[in-house]
């Protein structure tokens, strides 16, 4: 009896699961069990070419590729929301190449991709919050010699990104910075957290999940582990202050204290919606019975972490 | 009787009087670059409350002996000691970048002949000023204004423009803020390199005035590189004649310019004179 | 031990461009007491100033010795270390000119307290004292706050001497202070010399007209023509 030799040989594959071959996986493994062993280090990684764009991603997706399982539940947004293409794009891509299921419930996902905002429910510790970053250098705007640079954090010699904030405040008179705003982390390496807004960077603080940023074109990762100090850079005496939308009511909800997108109407007002648009699903869809997790802050728009959030004051 | 003239030139006792230890003490300080000899065997010392000129043509190594002082660069060979408590035993040349960097930030005050070198030109004066104090960690904003105000005023500034960058200021206001910058931490050793070069003959003066004011107020150990002998004039103690890397002469300031043992150094009074 | 002794003192310029040795004077010898007055006299070029200079150091002695004794201990001002002889000037060893320095937008007061601040006076304590000095040697008291740089030749000379008077010096070596002075100035000046002399300061001068000062005069070094006699002749001569 003759067997053929199609008979023999493995099914054919056009790509390896989740799309990145076993040693590429395995790299990225490893310089994220360094990011996480080192808090708030950037470690350098071979970006690998993806079917879509450096720019569009391309960071988040390699490491989400590398934690993906079939039993994962992935949530992707793109500032916010679920339904933009390019949040649609990765999401479809990251299931199609694992089999893994989709959610837009942030309390659902056990990897959640995201650009530029971290949701408004509070993370749990068996979640990974994977963001996209396109510049990780936190001291580039005051040492473009990326070798000076390393130095400054090999010498925690974060003085001039001090300076920066003297000169927002002596010609602002407040911190001026929207996103990305500098963060310490651990007490050791300053970060710059993707450009999620103000309202986000203290979420990052003692949060129960992992915090994944990795950025694709500049090849660099790192992370917050879950339970880690995570202190935006402030004077003792001027504390860091979130985005003030006091007042902005989310014309689907009504909903208070979220952060907002705001949508400017033709009479030169604003009209305001919840940027998380899967907590404003849930909102919507909370008369049938769908469950609200806690919030980071509440309906009065108190911080979760008493004290962390300190009263504005004014410079002199 | 004859006389063996200038037998005496090349016999001085070594100080006995003065019996502290000099402030900053270097010895056979060489610098390389390439196969150049930019410095050899270049040594000095330097008291509290002194002044000492380092004077030279451009070539001559004088800049460069000033950023080794400041810990800028490494040396060939050489041996610098601050008599500061806790650093009297150590080569300062032997200290990791880090050490350096603290000795540099906590003992040494620099200004340099421009204003790019020293200065962020598009960041407020005061800013220039409090980075000194941000690098060692102040982290109060009321306290760096005000550390800000107290050096800029100690450096004769005008405090309504302190928040100006440098970059709209003139070239006497610019040192002036290069100078508030160099004392905010109050340092033992402050290098001047040219100064008041480039400024009007009246500016230069008035900047001269207050790095006098200033020597005398703190007991700084100041080194001065100058190719202006009137400069040199007005502010040094002493003064060490540089040529081609090496030292031709040092003496008492009015003894070099009036009565200059070395050809060299004869040369270059006469010519400036 | 005398204050001040001086021996085989001699100065010779050597100026290399010329490849020439350039005598001044030789072989001086003279000791000075505290309280003395001592004039240098001799006809032009003989080195006067020279003798003063060498003294002060701001020429080189080229041998000999001058063995002073200093607060601290003797020492031989022809060979101590630049840094003693700058905290001699300092504390212990003055040098009156006809000249001031002024410096732009620097007050005749602050010139005249200045050498008190040198020496570690508060300004508390320097600046009556300098008002006194400015009233002694007459310059009007609405110029006292104003800048020297504006001053007449004589205003100027008189903040000079208040300046160079100020500071308590052991020896002061005057090089001609009475030169362009009027009457009334070198009055003062004299004056305030004697006052010095009674304090027991020993001095050495050069004076265009010393018969204005022969009353404290202890004695005199003379030196003869350098250039026109060998070496071995030019000596100098001390009266008592």
């Amino acid at each position: 009896m003759t067997t053929s030799l199609a008979a023999l040989a493995a099914p054919r594959e056009d790509y390896s699961y989740a799309f990145l071959d076993a040693y590429a996986k395995r790299e990225l493994r490893r310089r994220t069990l360094k990011a996480i062993a080192i808090p708030g280090y950037q470690v350098p990684y071979a970006s690998r070419e993806l079917p879509i764009a450096r720019g569009w991603g391309t960071g988040g997706l390699q490491v989400t590729l590398s934690l993906v399982g079939p039993e994962s539940v992935i949530k992707v947004i793109d500032q916010g929301a679920d339904d933009s293409v390019n949040a649609a794009n990765l999401r479809r891509f990251i299931t199609r190449m694992s089999g893994a299921a989709t959610t837009t419930d942030a309390l659902q996902a056990t990897i959640i991709q995201s650009r530029h905002r971290i949701p408004e429910e509070v993370l749990q510790e068996n979640q990974a919050l994977v963001l996209q970053v396109p510049d990780p250098e936190p001291l580039r705007a005051v040492q473009s010699d990326s070798s000076k640079a390393h130095e400054m954090h090999a010498d925690a010699d974060y003085g001039q990104m001090w300076l920066v904030l003297y000169e927002q405040l002596v010609r602002y008179k407040q911190y001026i910075q929207g996103a990305s705003y500098p963060s310490l982390v651990n007490g050791r390496y300053v970060i710059s957290p993707s450009p999620i807004p103000r309202w986000d960077t203290p979420k990052l603080h003692q949060s129960p999940h992992l915090t994944l940023l990795s950025a694709g074109r500049e090849k660099r990762l790192y992370a917050v582990p879950p339970y880690t100090d995570v202190r935006p850079l402030e004077f003792e005496d001027i504390p860091f202050q979130v985005e003030d939308q006091r007042g902005w009511i989310c014309q689907h909800t009504g909903a208070q204290n979220k952060f907002m997108n705001e949508i400017p109407l033709a009479d030169g007002t604003a009209a305001y919606e919840l940027s998380d648009t899967g907590y404003m699903e849930k909102l919507s869809a909370e008369a049938n019975g769908s469950t609200r997790g806690a919030t980071y802050y509440d309906d009065e728009g108190n911080f979760y972490h008493a004290g962390y959030l300190k009263p504005p004051v004014q410079p002199d | 009787m004859p006389v063996i003239l200038n037998h005496l030139s090349n016999l001085i006792d070594a100080p006995r009087l003065v019996t502290q230890t000099p402030l900053l003490r270097a010895s056979g300080l060489k610098k390389q670059y390439g196969r150049i000899t930019a410095v050899d065997d270049v040594s000095l010392e330097v008291y509290s409350g002194e002044v000492l000129g380092i004077v030279g043509e451009s070539g001559s190594g004088k800049s460069t002996v000033l950023r080794l002082l400041n810990l800028e660069e490494n040396v060939e060979a050489g041996d610098y000691r601050l008599n500061i408590s806790g650093l009297e035993a150590i080569n300062l040349f032997t200290l990791a970048r880090f050490q350096r960097r603290e000795v540099q930030t906590h003992h040494i005050g620099i200004v340099y002949q421009n204003p790019h070198l020293g200065l962020r030109m598009r960041y407020t004066s005061s800013g220039n000023v409090a980075e000194r104090l941000l690098i060692t960690g102040e982290r109060r904003f009321a306290t760096l204004r005000e550390a800000a105000r107290v050096s800029l005023a100690a450096s004769e500034f005008p405090l309504n423009r302190m928040d100006d960058p440098p970059r709209v200021l003139s070239g006497g206001m610019q040192q002036r803020v290069q100078l508030a910058k160099a004392i905010a931490l109050e340092p033992k050793v402050l290098l001047l390199d040219e100064p008041t070069t480039g400024l009007d003959v009246s500016v230069q003066a008035l900047v001269l005035d207050t790095l006098k004011r200033l020597q005398r107020e703190r007991h700084l150990a100041i080194v001065i590189v100058s190719h202006d002998l009137g400069v040199i004039r007005t502010l040094a103690d002493r003064v060490m004649v540089m040529r081609h890397g090496r030292v031709v002469e040092t003496g008492l300031t009015d003894q070099v310019l009036e009565d200059p043992q070395d050809a060299y150094t004869q040369q270059l009074v006469h010519a400036k004179l | 031990m005398p204050l001040l002794q001086v021996t085989g003192f001699t100065k010779s310029f050597h100026v290399d461009h010329l490849q020439r040795e350039i005598a001044v004077f030789a072989d001086i010898e003279f000791t000075l007491e505290p309280g003395q007055f001592l004039l240098v006299s001799g006809p032009n070029g003989t080195g006067k100033s020279t003798l003063l200079r060498c003294l002060y150091r701001t020429y080189r002695p080229s041998a000999g010795s001058a063995l002073y004794e200093s607060r601290h201990g003797t020492i031989d001002l022809a060979r101590a270390a630049d840094v003693d002889i700058a905290l001699l000037r300092r504390k212990e060893i003055g040098f009156v000119t006809q000249f001031l320095r002024p410096r732009p937008r620097v007050s005749a007061l602050e010139l005249v307290a200045e050498p008190l601040l040198g020496a570690g006076n508060s300004l508390a304590d320097a600046e009556p004292q300098a008002r006194d000095m400015l009233a002694t040697f007459g310059l009007k008291p609405e110029l006292w706050s104003a800048y020297p740089t504006m001053f007449s030749g004589g205003e100027q000379q008189r903040v000079n001497l208040a300046r160079a008077l100020i500071y308590p010096r052991r020896v002061l070596l005057l090089d001609e202070p009475t030169a362009s002075l009027d009457v009334k100035a070198r009055a003062s000046l004299t004056g305030r010399l004697a006052e010095l002399k009674q304090q027991g300061v020993a001095m050495i001068g050069v004076f265009h007209y010393p018969q204005e000062i022969q009353h404290l005069l202890d004695g005199e070094i003379y030196l003869k023509n350098a250039t026109a006699l060998p070496e071995s002749e030019m000596v100098e001569h001390v009266v008592e």
